[in-house]
């Protein structure tokens, strides 16, 4: 398989009137990669997939597809494949007809289409359902024909818009993982829409977090989840605990955070951050809830926090904590559970442990909605 | 009682579905079947003086379907020619104007259904004032605008673009744009409805995939559309059939509508069976060529009234 074709954004805003869709994003997307775009829904990340399709002039700025320049260039002239949100089948023609019709506007013979055809649907586990109306499938078999679909166009990227946001769960999670085969085995690069920060963390090469039409952060799933840029990052992508506080103190790669509740906590300055924040900032401490562990009643110290206990609830794998948090929220721990006698704490204050490195401080910022 | 009858009276109630059932049966059966079959019983009869009816010479005859195709006993031709000729012209031009109705309407309601924006309420807005006023001082307004002293030809040959006037009238221009316009909207409205229904995805998706515009429209709109399509050609063709208002004030003189025949023998010639039986024969082909144009584009009976 080929390298695969890159995409480009250079210097994008796209306006509609007064309202900024996009601010100045630059994203490279590497040829061959599964690339997400994740955000919450009107941050402007379906905008970016109608610019890159060509159903959308950017007000600013370039898409480069390949390195060439995609300005004036119209939807059925770009190299790029389009899957809808709601797929978009057409549902007066047979399946075949709708995976071959990029085939038929070239005017390939009914032979050929329906032999390719029957290929596609043979690599998407959909054998001998050509003659089949869209109508006649259920939700997870039409999700298979709209990327046959797409696929049969042969184009070099290929893009979805939250393509298995109306599957249930189930299925969600299944197509998850077919679609990532598909794509390693296609080798081309696919740019994937999602509010959904489990289908991004798991499907991706590479991720860029949206908010409010600007790009908070690119990079790969793990540095995303553990390595946050903004304090939106940190609290879209997973469940996240916030401290709020002041920067008492910066040593090394690690502050001191004066917290409004848990007295000084020592963590982890989050790289894109390092040098940056100072002493006397406002800061955002965020620690996973899976990253506490019990402590010892009443320790204290620059990695312990204590607070009363909320509520309590056993999940299968881990055990839930809910403490009285910041700000109304609460503070959430999950201890997982090893077979370990677990005794109910509900009213009583108790004591937390984390190790400095899992938690990470960020700039104060606009933090996601729940 | 059938089930569909069963339920229907289960959701209504027996006192508000009898209402229902019987407004519904009393305006297809009192006011379109019943008289329907009675001009049917016309048109077998022969036509007698009031004081004949019932009586001996009142029995069913062909005679009044003879003359249509022989025209008058002894006559001298063969065949009712003018008659016939006026028959068969009337139902090209009525699938003319239906045709040209299509085209002209097509484009309008796409454009009307797959739009979004304030104009397009204005813009349907214009489309529908027209029909306030009534359908003759439309024909005539129609009159004044291609007569031959009219707005159109003093335009043309003021621009230098005709020596002499051109007579709209007679060539039937004026007929056809009068039959035309007075049906507009019952093309464009069945069409706009289930165009607007359309998933914009869809046209995207097939652009997305390097269709062309023709393409697009040719295989996923107008499949798409085709009920309201055929809904809309349907109305046109019989209403342009039977139209007789705008024939009789934008016809030429020597050009006959087949309905403008028809009010002759019930209102000249005082001939009711005569005129029932050219009624029945327009109102019967019209329904079967109607049918045989929805078998040949496959349209089901169904989809019409969608």
């Amino acid at each position: 398989m080929s390298a695969g074709v890159g995409v480009d954004l250079e210097n994008l805003w796209i306006r509609f009137g007064d309202f900024v869709a996009v601010r100045d994003a630059n994203v490279k997307i590497n040829g061959g990669d599964f690339f997400s775009f994740l955000g919450p829904s009107g941050c402007g990340k379906t905008t970016i997939l109608r610019a890159v399709s060509g159903f959308l002039e950017p007000s600013e700025g370039n898409v480069l597809i390949g390195g060439n320049n995609m300005r004036g260039i119209g939807p059925n002239k770009r190299p790029t494949a389009l899957i809808f949100q709601n797929l978009a089948l057409f549902p007066l023609m047979k399946i075949w007809e709708n995976i071959t019709f990029s085939m038929e506007i070239k005017g390939a013979s009914a032979k050929e289409r329906r032999k390719r055809a029957d290929e596609l649907l043979d690599m998407i586990a959909l054998p001998g359902q050509g003659d089949k109306l869209p109508s006649e499938l259920s939700g997870g078999q039409r999700q298979r024909v709209a990327i046959a679909r797409a696929l049969c166009a042969e184009p070099d990227v290929l893009l979805l818009d939250e393509p298995l946001s109306a599957l249930d769960l189930k299925l969600r999670q299944h197509m998850r993982t077919e679609l990532r085969e598909i794509q390693q085995r296609v080798g081309i690069t696919f740019i994937y829409i999602t509010h959904d920060q489990g289908e991004a963390l798991t499907m991706s090469d590479n991720i860029a977090v949206m908010k409010a039409g600007v790009i908070d952060q690119i990079a790969d799933g793990k540095t995303i989840y553990n390595d946050p840029a903004t304090a939106f990052a940190a609290s879209f992508v997973g469940e996240n605990n916030v401290f709020r506080g002041k920067v008492q103190q910066v040593m090394g790669d690690e502050a001191m955070i004066r917290t409004n509740r848990s007295g000084d906590l020592v963590a982890r300055i989050s790289s894109a951050n390092r040098g940056k924040l100072k002493v006397g900032d406002d800061a955002m401490m965020f620690i996973r809830p899976e990253a506490f562990s019990l402590a010892p009643q009443g320790a204290t110290g620059d990695h312990f926090v204590t607070a009363k206990v909320n509520h309590e609830e056993f999940e299968g794998n881990v055990f839930n904590i809910f403490m009285e948090g910041e700000g109304g929220k609460e503070l959430k721990v999950s201890i997982p559970n090893l077979g370990q006698s677990f005794e109910d704490h509900t009213g009583q204050n108790i004591t937390l442990e984390y190790e400095t490195q899992n938690a990470v401080v960020v700039p104060a910022g606009e933090l996601a909605a729940e | 009682m059938p089930s569909f009858l069963k339920e229907f009276f289960k959701r209504n109630g027996v006192g508000m579905g009898s209402v229902m059932l019987g407004l519904v049966l009393f305006w297809t059966i009192g006011l379109i079947i019943l008289p329907q079959l009675s001009m049917l019983d016309f048109s077998f009869r022969p036509n007698l003086p009031p004081p004949e009816i019932g009586g001996p010479k009142d029995v069913y005859t062909l005679e009044n379907y003879k003359y249509l195709i022989y025209g008058p006993e002894g006559g001298s031709q063969d065949y009712n020619a003018v008659d016939l000729r006026v028959f068969f012209r009337t139902l090209v031009a009525a699938v003319c104007v239906t045709v040209f109705n299509l085209i002209l309407c097509y484009p309008i309601a796409y454009y009307l259904a797959q739009t979004k924006g304030n104009h397009i309420r204005i813009f349907a807005l214009m489309l529908i004032i027209p029909y306030w006023i009534n359908e003759i001082l439309r024909a005539f307004a129609l009159r004044i605008i291609f007569g031959e002293t009219g707005v159109l030809n003093n335009l043309l040959v003021g621009m230098g673009l005709f020596d002499t006037p051109f007579d709209f009238i007679r060539n039937d221009i004026a007929l056809y744009a009068g039959l035309g316009y007075a049906y507009i909207l019952l093309m464009i409205f069945p069409i706009y409805n289930v165009i607007e229904s359309l998933d914009r995805n869809q046209i995207e998706a097939a652009r997305d995939m390097g269709a062309s515009w023709p393409m697009i429209h040719r295989r996923v709109v107008i499949p798409y559309a085709k009920p309201g399509i055929s809904s809309g050609c349907t109305m046109v063709f019989m209403l342009s059939a039977g139209a007789l208002a705008a024939p009789q004030i934008l016809g030429g003189p020597s050009s006959l509508w087949f309905t403008q025949l028809i009010y002759q023998q019930f209102n000249d010639n005082s001939d009711w069976p005569q005129g029932a039986a050219y009624a029945v024969v327009l109102l019967v082909t019209c329904i079967l060529l109607v049918l045989a144009i929805m078998r040949l584009f496959k349209v089901n009976m169904g989809d019409i009234g969608k």
